[in-house]
């Protein structure tokens, strides 16, 4: 597998097929892991994170699903590779931009990722479509045992594994849930969703995480704590009320808006859908927020001539660096608006 | 409740004010927000924590602090973020057990995952940290006959 193809292909996360996927995106669970005997990667020398690198390397090799994985090194990786990983949420920005000696392992159907030299030295993450917050836990086990049964892991019996930064320490669990919450925004309600969440200590982040802004009206919702509750417990709170919570906010405001303001919700969607089919050339922003509307449009069976699964891979097709791979050159932004407005245009009179 | 300015949603804030002839006022959010009252809004833990880092007034005594293992000081990792070696956390213990339950929720104490290679000992006070912490959280949601369970199990464990 190499970057070309994964830049083809929608990902198994964004297949719209898991539970509750006409709000609920994907859910993420990553385990933060340090290996013994080494210092974070704030103190590493070079030759102590190329030392780092190899031996976990090794060591995924050696689990399971070692012989699915495909690694990729971040130091000779190009910029539109590393971008590319990035836009498919298999790595995180910082991973992308950082500096020394790094890489990633990716599974074939991408549910795991596995970054080496990030903040901590291994973070391990599965991604699924929908609500499968429990499926994602039990791949990250699984595999965070099978590494585990080969190398030993900066643990403290008091403070459990231990991270780079103390907002980690403990069970080193992140577990986030991408929602799309577009009614939610059409009606100025998104302060409902801010002030439960705080009362949960629970975070509310943008499309791709820390610091990134809510673009096409995506949040992702994820704990903050990590010390004091076991990953089990964090887990059930999650799925069991967090994120249903939210999921019947959204579910009350796009009733509301079939029920008493049609007419707002389908000039909403169908200003988007025009617009899609016709622009000549389109901003990533702008795209995001006309196709967040197309597919609450297709959610609530306003449009049926379009598939769902067209909107969830034009959502990753339509970024800047699957666009420059799409075409297999680099663009400056403005071609970019220009082959963007065309692929959308042309995949939408597919469907249709 | 219904809401006591517009009449029509439910009343979900509820004040009393206390200056001049005290009052209650129970408002729905919109109202509430129309009249500029405040739903009182937690900061994000990220937020106290960079806070905690950037502006704590360290003793002189933490300012001093040095990790002997990786030569990182307090300051360092106040200025940063990050630490730099796992010996950072006995290091640092005093000053950073603080700001761990401030980030935490006021925990101070793994309960979760426990590595398979935890020796018998460990494993078995890892266990019988998580079951008091059962016991408390069922205890406080009045779950009698789970408490009971849990508080058997614990007998168990620490008889043998």
């Amino acid at each position: 597998m190499n970057i070309d193809e994964l830049a083809q292909r929608a990902g198994e996360w964004l297949s719209g097929t898991g539970p509750q996927s006409d709000i609920v995106i994907s859910s993420r669970v990553r385990l933060a892991r340090n290996v013994a005997g080494f210092p974070f990667l704030s103190r590493a020398s070079e030759s102590q994170r190329k030392e780092l690198l190899r031996l976990l390397c090794n060591t995924i090799s050696n689990t399971p699903i070692g012989s699915r994985v495909t690694f990729f090194e971040m130091e000779t990786a190009h910029r539109l590779d590393r971008q590319v990983l990035v836009e498919r949420h298999l790595i995180s920005r910082q991973h992308a931009g950082g500096q020394g000696c790094r890489g990633v392992a990716v599974s074939e159907e991408e549910t795991v990722s596995l970054m080496v030299n990030e903040e901590d030295h291994l973070r391990i993450q599965s991604l699924r479509s929908g609500l499968q917050l429990g499926a994602a836990w039990d791949e990250v086990g699984r595999l965070d045992d099978a590494i585990e049964a080969q190398l030993d892991y900066a643990y403290h019996p008091r403070l459990g594994y231990l991270t780079a930064c103390p907002t980690n320490v403990g069970t080193g669990i992140r577990v986030s849930v991408m929602l799309h919450l577009p009614a939610l925004k059409l009606a100025d309600q998104m302060h409902k969703v801010f002030r439960a969440t705080r009362d949960m200590h629970v975070a509310v982040r943008g499309l791709f995480g820390e610091g990134t802004e809510a673009l096409g009206d995506f949040y992702q919702i994820s704990n903050q704590t990590t010390l004091g509750k076991s990953e089990e417990e964090i887990i059930s709170a999650f799925e069991g009320s967090v994120i249903p919570g939210i999921v019947k906010y959204e579910k009350r405001a796009r009733e509301l808006l079939v029920n008493e303001r049609p007419a707002l919700l389908d000039d909403k969607v169908f200003r988007a859908f025009g617009v899609l089919e016709n622009a000549r050339a389109m901003s990533t922003e702008e795209t995001l927020a006309l196709l967040s509307h197309l597919r609450m449009g297709v959610n609530l069976g306003r449009v049926s001539e379009i598939n769902i699964n067209t909107i969830n891979e034009l959502f990753v097709q339509m970024q800047p660096a699957h666009l420059q791979k799409l075409k297999g050159e680099e663009l400056t932004p403005e071609q970019r608006s220009v082959i963007r407005a065309e692929t959308i245009r042309k995949r939408l009179s597919r469907d249709n | 409740m219904l809401c006591q300015r517009c009449k029509k949603s439910g009343a979900t804030v509820h004040v009393t004010d206390l200056v001049g002839e005290p009052k209650e006022l129970h408002l729905c959010e919109e109202c509430a927000e129309e009249e500029g009252i405040r739903v009182k809004s937690s900061v994000p833990i990220n937020t106290i924590l960079e806070d905690f880092i950037k502006h704590q007034v360290a003793s002189q005594e933490m300012s001093d602090l040095t990790c002997p293992e990786c030569g990182t000081s307090f300051l360092t990792f106040r200025q940063q973020g990050v630490l730099g070696c796992p010996h950072d956390y006995e290091a640092f213990d005093k000053p950073l057990t603080s700001l761990i339950a401030q980030a935490h929720e006021g925990a101070t104490r793994h309960v979760g995952k426990v590595p398979n290679k935890a020796s018998s000992t460990q494993k078995k006070q890892h266990l019988v940290i998580k079951l008091r912490h059962q016991l408390q959280e069922a205890v406080e949601q009045e779950k009698y006959e789970e408490a009971a369970k849990l508080r058997d199990q614990l007998k168990e464990l620490e008889d043998k």
